[in-house]
């Protein structure tokens, strides 16, 4: 239905943001065990399952309808440069404050990009945008409470804590955004918005949410974006994280699970 | 010297094996609130107390109770209420459930209607 240069594109497109679900999710996947408290574990356990999910719903897509291969050759069987997440997604889980603003900042750009692709004109993308928008919404629900309830209802420390995760995470976050080839292509075909309008839509809404939970957002011209996940450039945190995650597949990948 | 585990997630926290919380016991305060759940099923039913969350506020017991009792199933709607807003009865007042024998009239079972309906459910037939 659509040109060679637009599937291309539209291909490339779903991948970057499979693979940052993918590696979020893992990555999040990592508090299993270790969260601050029981409730608590049970749901960002729950909610990382969820990330995993939606990046085998991207993935099956490409298999299904794309010709790619199937999605866990496609997730276990790259090395790092082949991977097109964001840098955000990579870094080690650090403390609870520094998951959560990632888990925050994160969401909240996964709800704006649904949404959109909800509506797209590319109808199995917008078949799973519409599959998964309740537990994107209580994904951003979860966000939304602990980050309030540490910014406004906490203690001096936890206001402190999660102004400085802030000030960490934002230029990583703004990696969510960056633009891949041909990305025109897609917006002409009503399937994107384009990362710049992405990006605004986002920023404007966690703006007017972290201020008014008195947080203080980052001078936009002082931060310097993370760049070059969309292009295959990593930081040296994720080749150790796809050694970690595909050790067990990689013992025989023909095994039938 | 450093917690040594098979799990790489723990050895990355890099946990003292000398437990600094040893000899620090929880007060009363350090606790969170608990907080009731109601869970309803299909719009129009009852909702049921189905267990209780640990939560620091309101919003947050609802956000905890959606994962610890509406991950798997049917799920409309959730209540959460803190424990302190309900009354309850004292277990050493049980007695006043009690009642006498000779009120089995107050008990619909006393009453042995079943072999009545039956016998005209009966009759019915037969004509």
């Amino acid at each position: 239905m659509f040109d060679s240069q637009t599937t291309a594109a539209l291909k490339k497109m779903m991948l970057v943001h499979a693979d940052d679900h993918l590696i979020l999710g893992h990555r999040n996947s990592e508090w299993t065990g270790l969260g601050p408290i029981l409730e608590e574990d049970i749901a960002f356990s729950s909610i990382a399952q969820d990330k995993i999910g939606h990046a085998l719903g991207l993935y099956s897509i490409l298999h299904e309808h794309l010709g790619e291969a199937d999605p866990d050759t496609v997730a276990f069987m790259r090395n790092e440069k082949e991977f097109y997440s964001c840098q955000l997604v990579e870094y080690p889980i650090g403390g609870y404050d520094f998951s959560l603003m990632r888990h925050f900042l994160f969401d909240h750009a996964a709800q704006i990009r649904f949404d959109h692709w909800a509506l797209s004109s590319y109808e199995p993308l917008a078949k799973l945008a519409r599959k998964v928008k309740g537990e994107i919404k209580y994904h951003v629900f979860h966000a939304d409470t602990w980050v309030k309830q540490l910014a406004t209802e906490g203690n001096v420390e936890s206001k402190a804590r999660m102004q400085s995760a802030l000030n960490e995470v934002f230029p990583l976050a703004l990696g969510l955004f960056e633009a891949c080839e041909d990305e025109e292509m897609l917006v002409k075909a009503g399937i994107s918005k384009g990362e710049k309008a992405m990006q605004e839509l986002w920023y404007n809404h966690i703006e007017g949410l972290l201020s008014g939970w008195g947080l203080t957002m980052p001078d936009m011209k002082a931060v310097q974006p993370a760049f070059g996940g969309r292009h295959g450039y990593h930081t040296e945190h994720l080749q150790p994280l796809l050694d970690e995650m595909t050790e067990v597949f990689r013992v025989d990948p023909s095994a039938e699970w | 010297m450093k917690i040594q585990s098979l799990d790489p997630r723990v050895n990355r926290l890099a946990l003292d094996a000398e437990s600094p919380y040893e000899n620090n016991v929880l007060q009363q305060e350090d606790h969170f609130q608990t907080y009731q759940v109601f869970h309803q099923k299909k719009r129009g039913d009852k909702h049921i107390c189905v267990g209780i969350v640990h939560a620091p506020s309101d919003e947050m017991a609802l956000v905890f109770a959606k994962e610890q009792f509406a991950r798997r199933g049917e799920t409309v709607n959730l209540w959460v209420v803190n424990t302190r807003h309900v009354l309850a009865m004292d277990y050493d007042d049980t007695d006043i459930f009690s009642t006498t024998t000779e009120k089995i009239y107050r008990d619909p079972a006393g009453y042995k209607v079943n072999d009545k309906i039956d016998a005209y459910k009966k009759s019915q037939i037969d004509v």
